[in-house]
């Protein structure tokens, strides 16, 4: 009886192997960083040569900064970022308690501008805003990506995989497609990469700006054909949260710089 | 009417088709033999293999290169998603290569090649491409005659 007990549990354990063999097994992942080019990486390491390390001291500025007469600036509430936001960034999207709804890390500075500086919320995809990003992210730097799921955001993970294999637009594409099936091939002479948001906001060489995450989704949506959801749409923080649990306890190595 | 209503014809050809894809999703994947057709599209001009090879080459317009690659020496980058174009012409019959064109996914349900002459059942398409195929019939057929030339 044990024995076959035991066979169908090794069954089921194949049959589940097979259920998650169209994904990178979590031993040969790579970051954007790790697939592309030494000069780029180079370029990365070095503070003084990294373009987003400007953001990085905008948001800096910012983050010590009272937004108006009156008004806390983010440090009177926080401290030394060094210090109070360590580690943040790696956790985030993050569920807000009261809401319940989940924020990434734009929409919770965001939700702060409005909500304890009483002042109008930067656009996304702003200067601003990417700049705070940029300076929040880097107090994460090194540090390994937290599972969303474990922090109670199953529901999320499970909309988000949906996203990420679904095709969509003209070309009828999914993110699973290129990014889990066929990474690594050359899409037109470009590399494929992974897709694990390990270096977010990061200085982007075609766009020759620092940019966001959603920026990144935006420009495959557009690629395939596809309407993209709009700036801060919740479809783009589940598929975040998603890639966030494909790419957990990988090393954040933001603000990246990439081809 | 549709890129895929003006391509299934009769409702017999659309049942063939049926057929024929269900025969080869049964069979090994070497063994294809039964493969699904499509006869010439309603076009307005005989077809131009000339400028067939244009849109294959063409980045924004066939995107072919982006994931396959072939006897183009002049375009620099191409893709490695896919097989060789060269000796498609000898590997497939016209129809076969049309069929393929039109919604490939009629071979392989998990293809990652676009459907080229299909308007419907994508899931939010952009507004700009709305209602549109990717190549139209006239465009599939120039397409085809030029990748019926490519023999080995």
């Amino acid at each position: 009886m044990t024995g076959r007990a035991g066979r169908a549990f090794a069954l089921a354990i194949l049959l589940l192997g097979h259920a998650l063999a169209d994904d990178i097994p979590a031993n040969q992942r790579l970051s954007g960083h790790d697939m592309m080019g030494a000069e780029a990486q180079a370029m990365q390491r070095d503070d003084f040569a990294n373009p987003a390390m400007l953001a990085v001291k905008e948001g800096e500025a910012l983050w010590k900064a009272a937004p108006g007469e009156g008004r806390p600036s983010c440090q009177s509430c926080h401290g030394d970022a060094a210090e109070s936001m360590k580690g943040v960034a790696a956790r985030y999207p993050a569920r807000d308690a009261s809401t319940g709804r989940a924020f990434d890390l734009p929409g919770q500075i965001q939700a702060c501008q409005t909500g304890r500086q009483a002042v109008a919320p930067s656009a996304r995809e702003s200067a601003a805003l990417l700049a705070l990003e940029a300076y929040l992210s880097l107090q994460s730097r090194g540090m390994p990506l937290a599972s969303p799921r474990a922090r109670g955001l199953e529901d999320a993970v499970l909309r988000g995989e949906k996203l990420y294999r679904q095709r969509f637009g003209q070309l009828d594409l999914s993110c699973a497609q290129c990014h889990s099936q066929n990474w690594g091939r050359s899409l037109g002479g470009t590399r494929i990469p992974q897709a694990h948001p390990t270096g977010y906001p990061l200085f982007r060489m075609e766009w020759q700006a620092i940019g966001s995450l959603q920026r990144r989704f935006r420009n495959c949506m557009t690629g395939i054909r596809a309407e993209p959801f709009p700036a801060g749409a919740p479809e783009w923080v589940d598929l975040e949260i998603y890639l966030k649990e494909r790419a957990a306890d990988m090393a954040m190595d933001a603000p990246g710089v990439r081809p | 009417m549709s890129g895929r209503a003006a391509h299934a014809g009769t409702g017999r050809e659309l049942w063939l088709a049926i057929a024929a894809f269900l025969v080869a999703l049964a069979m090994p994947a070497r063994a294809q033999q039964d493969v699904p057709e499509a006869g010439p599209l309603a076009v307005s001009r005989p077809p131009d293999a000339e400028n067939g090879r244009r849109i294959v080459t063409d980045r924004r317009k066939g995107l072919c290169l982006l994931c396959h690659s072939g006897p183009f020496p002049e375009v620099r980058f191409q893709g490695d998603l896919a097989p060789s174009l060269a000796g498609a012409g000898s590997r497939w019959t016209p129809a076969q290569l049309r069929a393929r064109l039109i919604d490939s996914r009629l071979f392989n349900g998990e293809t990652i090649m676009p459907p080229y002459f299909r308007a419907e059942g994508q899931s939010r398409m952009a507004v700009a491409f709305k209602g549109r195929t990717i190549l139209t019939a006239e465009e599939i057929e120039d397409v085809t005659a030029f990748l019926a030339t490519l023999r080995e």
